[in-house]
Formats: structure tokens, C-alpha cells, sequence
């Protein structure tokens, strides 16, 4: 037995050394770019590896669409697409960079842009003649990294309110406005969950994104202004969470999770029994194609002041990659070119980040919403979520707490104090 | 007499190789990355250059056992350890009665125990993710089944997944759930096994059923139940598909942040391969603490031979 046993602990040391030398030797072959640069007809074909999420499911068909209108315009580049759900991208993206088999180009929402920027995985598109005078500006910037650009955006929402205009006309009161404050939002909310038991007034989800731009709607805010230390417990922030818990725990203008059993806060919506809902422009298709009653939007309420945000995904080009420049021509033209926004825009796939103003005003021309204005007029008070390298460490400490103040397990000054503590514990800003 | 025995060894060898190949290319090599990975600051989002290039690794990332000094000095790790010891000890029990329910039904043999081997046999293949969705839909405070049920008995159920007392516990139950199939059939096999002689022995000499649960039942079957306990408890050190869908981002308070849980945030969502690595060294170790010294105690009380 003995033998036996010494025997088979010797075959695990000879596998593991000779799996060791094997993996070294298929690594190091490995890499070699896994691009081609064909060099010897002088064609100057090349393949780009793309990896990508946003375009998954229902719109990869468009991608694939736009990717053919490339191909046909640039019959020497041989795209390779490889679409994965949001569930799976990140970690399927970070075991191919692990392995040096990183794709030429890939798409990255911002949480993830400001990790691989921070580590230099990413090659400046600076000097690669790409023209980024079309498009938006706050989505241009969010793909750059001191200064230097190392993406482009695909895409861009930003958070509007969106109401339910026949709940309105039910509780006889005055549609909201662009003016609208808080106290104007809360004042409606309570009339409209007068009206029956079931039927709520408010949504507002009480998460990371929300926070930190309702906190901004306060004259709050995460950091200081030197952005060198955290400043949850600000009496500002306590007024703001107070605020977003009370809607929930005290006036219930908006369901608890208990009350909302498992049922999404869009199909509450859907249902006719919601009057508000802060929530993105990605909402249109689905509550135009399953709301049968009349909704319009307008600029979201604010406070001492008005804040809104976006969120945006966009394309980068890995730094080991063989082709950078053409990849850089790539994304370009994926992102921004007026044939592929037109793509984009007739799909009703989020609104392409430029200013061409032809594609705009098709935009707007769209209802419903009526108001479609209001979504770039939304867009004079973008604030941007705080800039960190442990930015998804932030978003989950600050996404547990504001779970805990949700559920009445911390009142908000306990929470904040706590997630003050967490964050000084836990974070260095210095990095 | 000798030679033949080396022989012997090399064909076991030999028919071992295919899984051997297995272990050594998906686990062996794996931990021996994961250990080295675990003494850098390495952050998964670059190539990763240990094949390549060992000593500029570590001149690059190399930071020594900073990963696990800092494991011990963050509070988090004392609450995740503390939340799943919970879980395994409020689990174990639930499972091994559960399952030991299932073994003595199915092994009275009664007519339809064929059926009942399926229905319990059900949630074991059912995967986790589908599971997971239908209890925390069972779980939900005011519309799920489970509290309607209670409702029917006076009792007013408490909020499960959104309380920080009840996440726990409901995640508990649905893994029993899921589980108790499995073991249950495994202690049937074992009961089946044992002589039928031995029950008639003890009925003559007096004892009733109860007596011969406990003097006959139990020490027969104990290295079935051995097994199952082991089994049980390395895995559910390491339960994590049922915590990531019920409670996603560690539930009410932090109190479902279990190890491995932890392990993927902190290597998936945080991007910190190194100290992830070392979390996983440091569960290793809950892991291989607890093993040894169940095998230390077997010999107190599992019979091989009666």
C-alpha cells in the first residue's frame, strides 16, 4: 500500500513538473502576436480580435451589421467577434489578458476602463489619427486617462424622471416640470399613493450611482475636493440619505423590497401602479412597446442644485496588440461613423455618443417620450461618479451600507459613519 | 516475488494516468501558480509572466506575505470565517437528519419508494442557479410560499434574505434542500448493507426499534456517515453559488459573505489576484485543519468491522 502511495505522490510531482514545462513552453509560443500583420504581398491585411458585451443577445445582430459595413469599406481587415454576456465578460476578458492572449479590442464600461487604464493595458489612441472632434464630449472624457485618450465611447445614457401621465390626471395634479425640487417630487408621490394601497408614488433605487449624484443634487459628495480623503458623514450626505430611506421606510411613496416581493421596479411601472421612476433612457424601448397607458419624462429633480448622470461604454485597443492602428480605425468607425450610429439609432440600442446633429434630431423626433428634450437638456448637469483605483471595492462597500440603511437595519447617520469608517479602513485614496 | 510487485505498480500506474494527467494539469499546477500568485501584488488585468520569466515576476509584483498579513489584520476576514462556520454549523445537523430521513424511508422499501428516490433525487440535479431563483422567490417576506405557510399557523414569517438574523438561516435551508437527496440515497446504499441478521439478533435479545437504531443502525453505517460528514463539511467551507444568487454582494449587513464568495470578488470584481490567491491558501488550511482532525476523531467512533 505504502508503495503504492509513494508511486502515485511521485507520478503527481513528475505530471506537475512536466505540466509546468509544457505550460512554459505553450506560453512562450503564445507570444507571438496573435494578430497577423501579413507582410509578404504587401496587402497590409490584418485581423482584429473584438471582444465585446453591450452588443450580446438581441443586438448582435447590428453589431454584426455594422462589422460587415467595415468589411465592406476595408476588404483587407478580417474581424473576429467574440460576444460574451455581461455576467461572464470581465472574467473571461482578465484570464485572456492573464494569459497574454488579450483581443486587439474590447469594450469596457467605465468601472472596468478606470482598472485597466490604471494598470497601462491600454494603448493611447494620441497619434493614431482618429478624429474624436464627433463626438460627445463628457462621453469622450470618460474614456481618458490624464489627459492621454485610451478609448472611445460606444455608447451613452444618461438618468432622466420618466411619470405616468394618466396617474397624474387621476390624482388632479400638475405634470412635473424641469424645475421640479425634491420637495415637489415628494409632494406628488404622496398624493398619487393616496390614491389606492397598491398604487405607489416614487421610485428612486437607492444604489452607488444614485447616491453619488444625489448627494451632488445637495451640494454633497464622496471626497473631498482634493480628493484625498472620504467625506460620507457630511451633514449634507445625512440629509440626502434621510431623504432616499424616508421615501421608502417613512412616507413609502416608494415599495420597500418586501412590498415589492421580488417584482422589478420596471414592471411595477409597466403595471400602471408606479407615478415616477428615476431611471435611464434604455427604459424607452421596453416602456413604449409594454406600457399602455401615456408616460413622458423631464429632467430629474434636484435640490440645492441639479445633477444628473450617464453611463457609457466604450472601445479600447489592447497595448500588446499588432494592429493598433487599424483597430484604432475600428472602433472609430463602429462608435461613430454615421452609417453605424444609424445602425445603432434604428435599433433603439441607447444613443450613439455624437454630435452629429442629423442622428440628434432623429433621436428626438422619436416618441414616445413626448419630452425627448429633456434628455439633453438632462445633460447641463452631468456630475462624474469619483475617479479611484479601487473604485469596485468603493461601489460594494457603499452599495451594502446603502442596502443596510434600506432595510432599516442602520439609521442613515449610522450608516454613513460607518461606511466612513469602512471606506478610510479599507481604501487608500493615495494610490 | 519482488520485481512482480514493482510491476504491479507501474500498470496501477499506468491505468492512472488519465486522471493523473487531469490532476496534475488542473489542480496541481494551479495551486502552485496560485501560491506564488498569492506573495505578489499581480492584478490579473496584465499577462501573467510566472512561466515566462519567474524572477522578473517577482521583481515586479513580488511583496512577500504582505497579502496575508493584510487578510489578518482586516476585520473582514474574522466576519466571513464567522459567517461560514455558521453556515456549516447550522447545515451539518439540518443535512445529516434530513438525509438520514430520506436513507430510512427509501430503505423501509415500501410500494412507491421508487418514486420518492426520484422526487428526492430531483434538486440534486437540478442546477444551482435555477434552484437558488426559486427559493428566493419561496423567501420573498410578503408574496413567498414559505411565509404564506407560516401565515396558515398564526406565525407572521420574518423578512429572510433582506434581514441580517434570516439570510443565513434561509440560505441553509435551501441547501438542504438541494442536498438531501444525495446523501440521503448515499446512507440508503449504507443501510441496505447492513445484515438483516443482526436486527433479528437484536430482536431476540430485547431490544426494540429504538435500541437497535442506536446499537445497531448507527454503528453500522458510521463510515458511511463518515463519509458524508467529510464530504459535507469541505463542502460547504466552500458554498458559494446559492449565496452569489440569493444574496448577491454578501447580503443584509455582510451576513452572507462567505470565503469563497470573498475569494471571487476580490479576484474578479476587485482585481486582486494576489490577495485573493491567499485567501484561498488561508481556506485551504480552515479547510485541511478541519479534515485531520475529524480523522483524528473517527477512530472514537466509526466501526469498520463488527
Amino acid at each position: 500500500m505504502k508503495k503504492i502511495i509513494a508511486l502515485f505522490s511521485a507520478g503527481i510531482m513528475v505530471f506537475s513538473l512536466m505540466a509546468c514545462s509544457g505550460g512554459g513552453g505553450s506560453a512562450s509560443n503564445d507570444s507571438a502576436p496573435n494578430s497577423t500583420s501579413a507582410g509578404d504581398s504587401g496587402a497590409q491585411s490584418a485581423a482584429i480580435n473584438f471582444d465585446q458585451f453591450s452588443g450580446s443577445g438581441d443586438n448582435e445582430k447590428f453589431l454584426i451589421e455594422m462589422i460587415d459595413r467595415y468589411k465592406d469599406q476595408n476588404p483587407h481587415v478580417d474581424i473576429k467577434l467574440q460576444s460574451y454576456g455581461y455576467d461572464d465578460y470581465f472574467t473571461q476578458l482578465s484570464a485572456k489578458v492573464a494569459a497574454g492572449r488579450a483581443p486587439d479590442v474590447f469594450e469596457l464600461n467605465y468601472e472596468n476602463f478606470v482598472a485597466y487604464a490604471g494598470n497601462g493595458s491600454l494603448k493611447s489612441l494620441d497619434g493614431t489619427g482618429i478624429d474624436t472632434s464627433v463626438y460627445n464630449d463628457m462621453a469622450l472624457k470618460a474614456f481618458s486617462k490624464d489627459g492621454v485618450q485610451l478609448g472611445v465611447p460606444n455608447s451613452f445614457s444618461n438618468v432622466i424622471l420618466i411619470y405616468n401621465k394618466e396617474l397624474f390626471d387621476r390624482a388632479g395634479i400638475a405634470y412635473p416640470t424641469n424645475d421640479w425640487k425634491w420637495a415637489d417630487a415628494m409632494a406628488a408621490a404622496e398624493t398619487i399613493r393616496a390614491l389606492d394601497d397598491n398604487i405607489y408614488g416614487y421610485f428612486h433605487p437607492l444604489s452607488f450611482h444614485e447616491f453619488y449624484k444625489t448627494v451632488a443634487q445637495n451640494d454633497g459628495g464622496f471626497l473631498s475636493a482634493d480628493g484625498s480623503s472620504f467625506t460620507f458623514n457630511t451633514p449634507q450626505n445625512i440629509e440626502t440619505l434621510t431623504y432616499m430611506v424616508d421615501m421608502q421606510l417613512k412616507t413609502n411613496v416608494m415599495p420597500t423590497e418586501a412590498q415589492l416581493g421580488g417584482m422589478g421596479d420596471w414592471d411595477l411601472f409597466k403595471s400602471g401602479r408606479l407615478g415616477m421612476i428615476i431611471n435611464g433612457i434604455w427604459a424607452f424601448p421596453d416602456f413604449t412597446r409594454d406600457c399602455d397607458f401615456e408616460w413622458d419624462i423631464v429632467v430629474e429633480p434636484g435640490n440645492i442644485r441639479k445633477a444628473t448622470h450617464f453611463f457609457s461604454n466604450g472601445y479600447v485597443v489592447g497595448n500588446e496588440s499588432g494592429v493598433a492602428e487599424e483597430a484604432a480605425k475600428f472602433i472609430t468607425f463602429i462608435s461613430s461613423n454615421p452609417e453605424a450610429t444609424q445602425i445603432r439609432l434604428d435599433a433603439a440600442w441607447e444613443l450613439p455618443p455624437v454630435n452629429d446633429d442629423s442622428i440628434i434630431s432623429q433621436y428626438k423626433a422619436k416618441t414616445p417620450p413626448a419630452n425627448r428634450e429633456a434628455v439633453f437638456q438632462s445633460l447641463d448637469y452631468l456630475v462624474t461618479p469619483p475617479v479611484i483605483s479601487q473604485f469596485a471595492e468603493l461601489q460594494d462597500i457603499v452599495g451594502r451600507h446603502l442596502s443596510d440603511a434600506a432595510n432599516g437595519i442602520m439609521t442613515p447617520e449610522e450608516c454613513l459613519e460607518s461606511l466612513q469608517a469602512e471606506c478610510e479602513s479599507r481604501i487608500d485614496l493615495s494610490k | 516475488m519482488k520485481i512482480a510487485k514493482t510491476n504491479n505498480g507501474l500498470i496501477a500506474l499506468m491505468f492512472l494516468l488519465p486522471s493523473l494527467i487531469g490532476f496534475a494539469v488542473f489542480s496541481v499546477l494551479p495551486m502552485i501558480v496560485s501560491m506564488a500568485v498569492s506573495l505578489s501584488s499581480w492584478d490579473g488585468l496584465s499577462k501573467l509572466i510566472l512561466f515566462d520569466d519567474v524572477s522578473g515576476f517577482f521583481q515586479e509584483f513580488g511583496i512577500g506575505v504582505a497579502n496575508y498579513s493584510n487578510i489578518f489584520a482586516t476585520p473582514e476576514l474574522y466576519q466571513v470565517l464567522g459567517n461560514t462556520l455558521k453556515f456549516v454549523a447550522m447545515y451539518i445537523p439540518l443535512m445529516l437528519i434530513a438525509a438520514m430521513s430520506v436513507g430510512l424511508i427509501l430503505a423501509k422499501g415500501r410500494r412507491g419508494s421508487g418514486v420518492l428516490r426520484i422526487l428526492y433525487y430531483i434538486p440534486v440535479i437540478t442546477s444551482w442557479v435555477a434552484g437558488a431563483l426559486i427559493w428566493r422567490w419561496a423567501f420573498s417576506p410578503e408574496y413567498g410560499i414559505i411565509n404564506e405557510i407560516l401565515k396558515i399557523f398564526g406565525i407572521s414569517g420574518p423578512l429572510w434574505l433582506q434581514s441580517a438574523q434570516w439570510a443565513m438561516p434561509g440560505i441553509v435551508l435551501a441547501s438542504v434542500w438541494k442536498d438531501m437527496g444525495y446523501f440521503g440515497l448515499m446512507l440508503f446504499a449504507g443501510l441496505r448493507s447492513i445484515d438483516a441478521g443482526y436486527y433479528e439478533a437484536a430482536s431476540i435479545d430485547g431490544a426494540g426499534k429504538i435500541r437497535q437504531f442506536f446499537n445497531v443502525t448507527l454503528p453500522m453505517l458510521s463510515p458511511t456517515l463518515f463519509f458524508v460528514i467529510i464530504i459535507n463539511i469541505i463542502n460547504s467551507l466552500q458554498i458559494f453559488p446559492q449565496v452569489m444568487v440569493m444574496t448577491p454582494g454578501g447580503g443584509p449587513g455582510g451576513s452572507t459573505m462567505v470565503m469563497v464568495e470573498r475569494i471571487y470578488t476580490r479576484a474578479f470584481s476587485y482585481y486582486q489576484m494576489g490577495y485573493a490567491s491567499a485567501l484561498s491558501w488561508i481556506l485551504f488550511v480552515v479547510i485541511f485543519l478541519f479534515t485531520f482532525i475529524q480523522m483524528q476523531l473517527q477512530k472514537r467512533w466509526v466501526t469498520y468491522d463488527v
